[in-house]
């Protein structure tokens, strides 16, 4: 656990944005767009608030009974003749994937996108035992020829120009290096990606949503790779996070309403499938699987977390990570939701996280199922502070600031002070390369006159009907 | 160690669960949609990159299909009303639907809300039929559009059924560049013909 291992959030997003002038705006542009088309998504349903305030419920009820629920859920998806399997973490995961590869004999696997599996680190798991494993969703099957992680949860090459793609596609599947147009080389990847359907003895998926009533699933994506994946191999196997459990079928309606127009502002995903027990001439797997969730579930501070869905509306907002890629949280989960989902599974390694932040709570005001993101994210920082695994160049700069972020009424009448204090800060501390990579690129700060917070209220009173300013 | 696993992890959850117990929410009745639902419908798999149409009746649907898809070689229906000619029943694995340029299902309700169309695994017949053709043509009853997805849930059945898909008009990405691309995996095009 020493400090080498510690992801240095800063000074990758300081790369991101070093690189040239073109990948840092695009991608600050197209998640600022999602979120635009996401407000008036959410501007069209008067129920929104409303909706809002169920979904957050429905979990919490959910997760406060979940032993019950996974009980039920377990009971009836056995009945409709799925296998189930339980995981007390990646590796017990993993090993159920293996086995039931190997004994169907199964070299190649096609996968539609699973943050789980990515979590458990599956891909490279099988890889090294022989499996051939190709993601199917587009973007997904990007970031795995290009070596790289998913940078986003819902667009996982978003941090690439279509340039990049271009090169990228050139290199492994053949395409023309020169051709950039988007339609050309996602028919181009549709083309290589349907022999592999054809040719996979087992698809896997993950899934959005667990129904606890009828002990079925529903995975939701826009280009049907699940369902290809799921319907053309004769075995389909599922990993399922427990905090994914619904009671009812009913609550279905709340969900989806609220997913895809928080993720992207479209009204729904293309296909939201529901799979109840193995389809006609196929077999049915489903892994549960804990790896650190129960533990969650008893952190008094925390536990609201595991009411995510996965949409990504934290991630278009936040002005860090718009300005940073999401490949800078060095994590599986990346911008607002992975720095208070990361530190659950290494305190130390991502005990920077929280600091990757403006603190402007944006992200708690999108999230479809209210989660306090930024209230977390200011708890972690006492958490870090307390464990001292603040590192070195932090503790200096942030010495005195530290104490005061960690109490907001103290953050409040400090603010207005801070364009004084921020005079004294020495300039090294400041712009040293070395410590702070951030301040290549900054103007010194000058606090205006007016703080933002007095500016939020005063502008939230005059505009609270269509209160979006770009954060 | 299945066992093991099994219990372990019910046991930590059993242990971890919040002692405050959230109570299940009461469920409002939501202010249904006042417009016409079969225009609203339409609107909706337009946005969804789908097309509309109204065939006044079977003979006219098989004749809209074969000039929509004039050069289609393999055509499936998994419906009376369309012939094609593959058959669907005589499909033994969903592999043999590789190569089938139009699929047609008839879909057991529409969505007002969004333009989904419902379709289980009785309506496919073979699952892959959805997901393999590169073009749908999917025959719903103009009857049989709901308003929003609460009306849809309430009018779905997943214990009668191992799978079910809303479907949304054609595949879609926007994974390259943020551009919206049609004919990501799944279907290419998706054309919905109003039949009773």
């Amino acid at each position: 656990m020493g400090d080498e291992k510690r992801v240095d959030v800063a000074a990758h997003a300081a790369a991101f944005l070093a690189q040239d002038d073109v990948h840092e705006p695009m991608h600050d542009k197209n998640l600022w767009s999602a979120r635009m088309k996401r407000d008036a998504a959410a501007r069209a349903v008067p129920e929104w608030e409303t909706l809002r305030q169920l979904a957050s419920q429905i979990k919490e009820h959910t997760l406060t009974h979940l032993y019950n629920y996974l009980l039920e859920f377990e009971s009836n998806a056995t009945k409709r003749g799925a296998k189930i399997y339980w995981a007390r973490d990646a590796a017990e995961h993993n090993q159920h994937v293996w086995d039931i590869l190997r004994e169907k004999n199964i070299s190649s696997i096609i996968k539609s996108k699973s943050m789980l599996q990515e979590e458990c680190g599956m891909t490279a798991f099988l890889e090294n035992r022989g499996i051939t494993v190709t993601e199917s969703d587009l973007g997904e099957r990007i970031q795995q020829l290009d070596d790289q992680p998913p940078s986003h949860i819902v667009m996982p090459a978003i941090h690439k120009t279509p340039e990049d793609v271009a090169q990228l596609f050139a290199r492994t599947i053949g395409t023309d290096p020169r051709n950039t147009d988007p339609h050309y080389l996602t028919e181009a990847m549709r083309n290589d990606a349907r022999r592999r359907f054809l040719e996979a003895g087992a698809g896997m998926t993950g899934a959005n949503f667990a129904i606890a009533e009828t002990g079925s699933f529903v995975v939701c994506t826009n280009e049907g790779n699940a369902d290809i994946g799921a319907s053309v191999p004769p075995v389909h196997i599922a990993s399922i996070g427990i905090e994914k459990l619904l009671p009812k079928v009913k609550d279905l309606g709340i969900f989806i309403r609220l997913l895809s127009r928080s993720a992207l502002g479209t009204l729904a995903t293309q296909y939201t499938s529901h799979f109840s027990g193995p389809r006609k001439g196929g077999e049915l797997h489903i892994i549960l699987t804990d790896n650190g969730r129960s533990k969650r579930l008893g952190m008094p501070d925390f536990w609201t977390s595991l009411k995510c869905i996965r949409c990504g509306a934290c991630m278009n907002t936040c002005p860090v990570y718009r300005r940073s890629g999401g490949l800078a949280y060095g994590a599986t989960y990346s911008g607002p939701i992975g720095i208070i989902l990361d530190p659950t599974f290494d305190e130390s390694k991502y005990s920077e996280l929280p600091y990757h932040s403006s603190l402007c709570g944006s992200c708690t005001e999108v999230c479809p199922v209210k989660i306090n993101i930024s209230d977390q994210i200011m708890q972690w920082r006492k958490v870090m502070a307390a464990k001292k695994h603040l590192p070195v160049s932090r503790r200096l700069a942030f010495g005195a600031a530290g104490k005061i972020f960690e109490h907001p009424q103290l953050f409040r009448s400090a603010e207005t002070m801070a364009s004084g204090a921020i005079r004294f800060t020495p300039d090294f501390l400041l712009y040293n390369r070395v410590l702070n990579p951030w301040g290549r690129h900054r103007e010194l700060p000058h606090f205006a006159g007016q703080t933002f917070r007095e500016w939020y209220l005063q502008y939230r009173a005059k505009n609270n009907e269509h209160g979006e300013q770009r954060p | 160690m299945e066992n093991n696993a099994r219990n372990q992890v019910l046991a930590a959850v059993e242990r971890q669960m919040p002692a405050n117990k959230t109570a299940y929410p009461e469920m409002p009745d939501f202010p249904r949609l006042k417009t016409d639902l079969l225009i609203a419908f339409e609107n909706r798999v337009k946005d969804a990159g789908g097309e509309v149409f109204r065939p006044a009746d079977a003979a006219a649907a098989q004749a809209l299909l074969a000039s929509q898809h004039a050069q289609a070689k393999v055509i499936c229906s998994a419906t009376p009303e369309i012939t094609g000619n593959r058959d669907i029943h005589a499909v033994k694995d969903p592999h043999d639907l590789a190569d089938v340029d139009v699929g047609v299902i008839r879909a057991r309700l529409g969505v007002a809300e969004n333009g989904m169309v419902w379709l289980t695994e009785e309506d496919l017949e073979v699952n892959a039929l959805g997901f393999l053709s590169q073009h749908l043509v999917i025959l719903l009853s103009p009857q049989a559009v709901v308003g929003d997805m609460y009306d849809a849930y309430l009018r779905i059945h997943l214990e009668d059924t191992a799978y079910g898909c809303f479907m949304m008009g054609p595949s879609a990405t926007a994974d390259i560049g943020a551009v919206l691309v049609h004919g990501a995996q799944g279907a290419r095009s998706l054309s919905v013909y109003l039949l009773a």
